[in-house]
């Protein structure tokens, strides 16, 4: 019965092309707007570390002044080296890193190449095993190598592709900033989505080039980059360690819920005793949140990309509303034809099924042609200039969310026409002919 | 034109009357927003900076090793790139507009204050006022005994030592209004970390380099501090000279110093352009949409229109038998469809002012000035017009013998 259905449904669409055409043109236009901007907004609310990011969490202390204090708002975004430091070395988290992001100038050996900045990132030595990060060749580097102030790196694969032509470069020397350091390890292709771990160089930024250890990149004295924020006489970037200002991000793993609790209570009696030893003089104000919580709060989603979004699905909702429109046309100049099968036996449900085929039918057609909209709306997306416009791909969740939304919303839209078609007496049908 | 046989033959077709009805007010309503929010980006891509944009050029260097004598290498850079021929002013600065990277501070009035008055950014350097080009509306230029060595100023601000901090600042007319509505701004003071600042001169207008708010887009205040951050100005004397003199200066500073990277070099114009490429991007997008929503709506209407048109080939053609002109036939698809539109706007209005409220509680746009509602019912009319012409004109060519006919 289906097939005769089809069959029905693709003569009767064949009968009248510009009406078919106008529906599915409409169908794959509201398709295709609403594919891409979904697919952006998938893209971008996405879970940056899957299986690994429910057990990692940012920890926050409020060490500023009295100045500007109000009660009840959040605590500064980021930490202070001495906070960080005491953290760190408390080590009551299952994993815990302190970091920061900075711009270091490369200095290849090769004569061809200028020297040139990249993107940095100092950090302590549990950053590798606690976000999971993938290694091509080598090995991070130790707490003992960051504590000593190594002059080691772990740089990308691209990277390594442009200096070392992608061979194993471990052990190899890399000039940067008029220092030798001693390539440890390669990372393979890796980019975290967000940039989680530090949302103020780059929300959708790749992850960096060169990893060097935190103690280590104060000691060559490598730029540091993003934000900082200071109070009272803070600011003096030379003396970054003793400044009341913010900077360094820090990060923990705490595998169990108990874990958690447990380590809020530290950062309370941690912030208790700073404030006893005259540190802090702000009420105790703490937060541990969870990384997707993290990103929430940054509102890391551009709003802009949100009223996309709203904007792609009204004008679905256009376009279905002009298919339902057409669709009624069609059906109902078809009255007579819906009459005499009618009449020959046809149930009200067998009418409504055949009709129903035929919007499907309409809806896999607008479907498949908004496919290809949406391709074409994602390479016109990836040609923007935003940081996050290389990742705008379809991947096989939205690829079948297209088929879904196209089918589901022509059906939706030819519930009416065909439950109106149905309504007709056939012997009225009949006796007007 | 009587309206009664049309509204008597609606309310025989209620659903597609209503499909046509909505579709109508859901363009209405999206365009409107969407129109809405394309001339908000448009107003801010246009945004006055302050300073002679299609004259200036901005390079930005880093050092490789670590440089000892930055002071005398900045003066050296400054001397090179003043005698080029066809630069008109120099500067080495803290920052510029357009470049997405600031110092921004909390501002008080009077240090007692706990919350500070308002934020503003803090651009500095030599010689920036004519180096940005920028209009002094009120006071005087930074004079050279103002100015302090920038490292000096972080020393004595650590050091709490209020003698090695600049006494002395420029802010913007808009910055002045806000903090002494109706009063001159010269002469007053600022305090910052609690210490004073003596306002010497006002100008006109010189954004802040990273806009978070637009209400708060022209805070900034200049310092009178030396900067030697390899960051610098060019203005140059006429806009042709521009390119020449950029590729002159990169020769030259490479020359004296070939021991560094270059990591900006670009016009103020192109400045402008990457900074708002993400509000161009969005009202390009909304512009496609709406269109293409026009589009989709128009073809609807003619789509209705032409099966209403077959559907009533009959009547039409009682009609002409029993006298109705074509022009008569014309004029009644035309008013249907004018009636349509009409409902459809008023309903559209109503909901595009809902979507306003919406966006205004959200996403923080203002409210949609009242002209937005003529405007898109006259458009809206004039795309029904246009659609239902072609139907209309066909059903006006249905002759009347088709009344005499059967099917």
């Amino acid at each position: 019965m289906f097939t005769y259905y089809l069959d029905l449904a693709m003569r009767s669409l064949r009968r009248n092309r510009m009406l078919t055409a106008l529906m599915v043109v409409a169908i794959a236009l509201g398709i295709g707007a609403s594919m891409t901007t979904l697919t952006v907004l998938h893209v971008l609310s996405g879970d940056p570390l899957p299986g690994t990011s429910g057990t990692l969490f940012y920890p926050r202390i409020d060490p500023r002044d009295q100045d500007s204090y109000e009660e009840g708002k959040e605590p500064p975004y980021q930490v202070t080296w001495i906070d960080g430091m005491n953290m760190l070395h408390a080590k009551r988290a299952d994993r815990q890193a302190l970091m920061t992001g900075g711009s270091v100038p490369v200095q290849p050996a090769q004569s061809g190449l200028d020297p040139f900045y990249s993107d940095a990132r100092y950090t302590s030595s549990d950053f590798f095993p606690m976000f999971r990060v993938p290694f091509l060749y080598g090995r991070p580097w130790s707490a003992e190598e960051d504590e000593s102030k190594a002059r080691v790196v772990v740089i990308s694969r691209k990277l390594n592709e442009k200096l070392f032509g992608g061979k194993d470069s471990t052990g190899q020397t890399l000039r940067m900033k008029d220092t030798a350091f001693r390539v440890i390890g390669v990372l393979d292709e890796w980019r975290p989505n967000p940039h989680f771990y530090d949302v103020d160089t780059g929300k959708y930024a790749a992850s960096e080039d060169v990893f060097v250890p935190l103690a280590t990149s104060r000691d060559v004295r490598l730029e540091h980059d993003g934000s900082t924020d200071c109070w009272g006489t803070g600011g003096d970037e030379e003396h970054a360690e003793t400044q009341p200002c913010v900077w360094l991000q820090f990060w923990v793993q705490l595998d169990s819920a108990s874990k958690v609790a447990a380590y809020k209570e530290y950062l309370v009696h941690y912030s208790e005793e700073q404030r006893a030893l005259g540190r802090f003089v702000r009420p105790v104000n703490v937060q541990l949140n969870g990384l997707m919580e993290w990103l929430d709060i940054n509102k890391v989603v551009p709003g802009d990309v949100r009223l996309q979004t709203w904007l792609a699905f009204g004008f679905l909702l256009v376009c279905l509303v002009n298919t339902v429109g057409l669709m009624l046309a069609k059906f109902l100049r078809r009255a007579g034809e819906l009459g005499v099968r009618r009449a020959l036996g046809a149930s009200k449900r067998e009418v409504f099924m055949q009709l129903l085929i035929e919007s499907g039918v309409i809806g896999l057609a607008g479907g498949l042609f908004g496919l290809l909209l949406a391709f074409f709306g994602l390479w016109l997306v990836r040609r923007q200039p935003s940081d996050y416009a290389s990742l705008a791909h379809l991947d096989l969740t939205m690829l079948l969310a297209t088929f879904v939304l196209a089918i589901g919303s022509t059906l939706l839209a030819g519930l009416l026409p065909a439950w109106r078609a149905c309504q007709i007496t056939p012997a009225l049908q009949l006796k007007s002919q | 034109m009587d309206i009664l046989p049309i509204l008597s033959t609606l309310r025989r077709h209620k659903i597609t009357a209503f499909l046509v009805i909505i579709e109508i007010a859901l363009t209405c309503a999206i365009v409107c927003n969407a129109v809405f929010i394309i001339n908000q980006r448009l107003d801010r891509m246009s945004m006055e900076s302050g300073v002679d944009e299609h004259r200036m050029l901005h390079i930005q260097l880093a050092d490789i090793g670590d440089t000892k004598d930055k002071k005398s290498r900045t003066l050296t850079d400054l001397a090179a790139l003043r005698e080029i021929p066809g630069v008109a002013e120099v500067s080495s600065v803290m920052q510029v507009p357009f470049g997405n990277s600031s110092s921004n501070s909390g501002i008080k009035l009077d240090p007692k204050q706990k919350l500070s008055t308002l934020n503003a950014t803090m651009y500095s350097g030599e010689n920036l006022v004519p180096a940005f080009g920028l209009q002094l509306v009120a006071g005087r230029d930074l004079q050279p005994d103002d100015f302090r060595d920038f490292d000096e100023v972080v020393r004595g601000a650590a050091a709490k030592d209020a003698k090695s901090l600049p006494h002395t600042v420029i802010i913007t007319q808009n910055m002045a209004n806000r903090l002494w509505p109706g009063q001159p701004a010269l002469g007053k003071q600022i305090y910052l970390l609690d210490y004073p600042m003596t306002v010497v001169g006002v100008v006109k207008e010189l954004i802040r380099p990273s806009i978070w708010d637009d209400s708060a887009k022209s805070y900034s205040m200049i310092f009178p501090m030396r900067m030697a951050r390899g960051e610098y100005v060019i203005r140059t004397k006429t806009p042709e000279d521009r390119e020449r003199v950029l590729a002159a200066a990169l020769t030259k500073l490479k020359e004296i110093n070939p021991h560094r990277v270059v990591l900006k070099k670009h016009t103020f114009d192109d400045m402008r352009h990457d900074f708002f490429q993400n509000d161009r991007a969005m009202a390009g997008l909304l512009i496609g949409v709406c269109v293409a929503l026009l589009i989709v709506t128009a073809l609807g209407i003619v789509g209705l229109g032409s099966f209403w048109v077959a559907q009533r080939r009959r009547q039409i053609g009682v009609r002409r038998a029993l006298g109705a002109t074509r022009s008569n036939i014309l004029r009644y698809f035309q008013t249907e469809n004018f009636l349509l539109a009409t409902i459809g706007i008023g309903v559209g209005m109503v909901m595009a002012y809902g979507i306003n409220l919406l966006l205004m509680v959200h996403y923080e746009l203002p409210r949609l000035p009242g002209i937005y509602f003529p405007v898109g019912a006259v458009l809206l009319w004039i795309i029904g017009q246009l659609a239902v012409l072609g139907p209309a004109m066909r059903a006006a060519a249905v002759p009347p013998v088709v009344a005499t006919r059967s099917v």
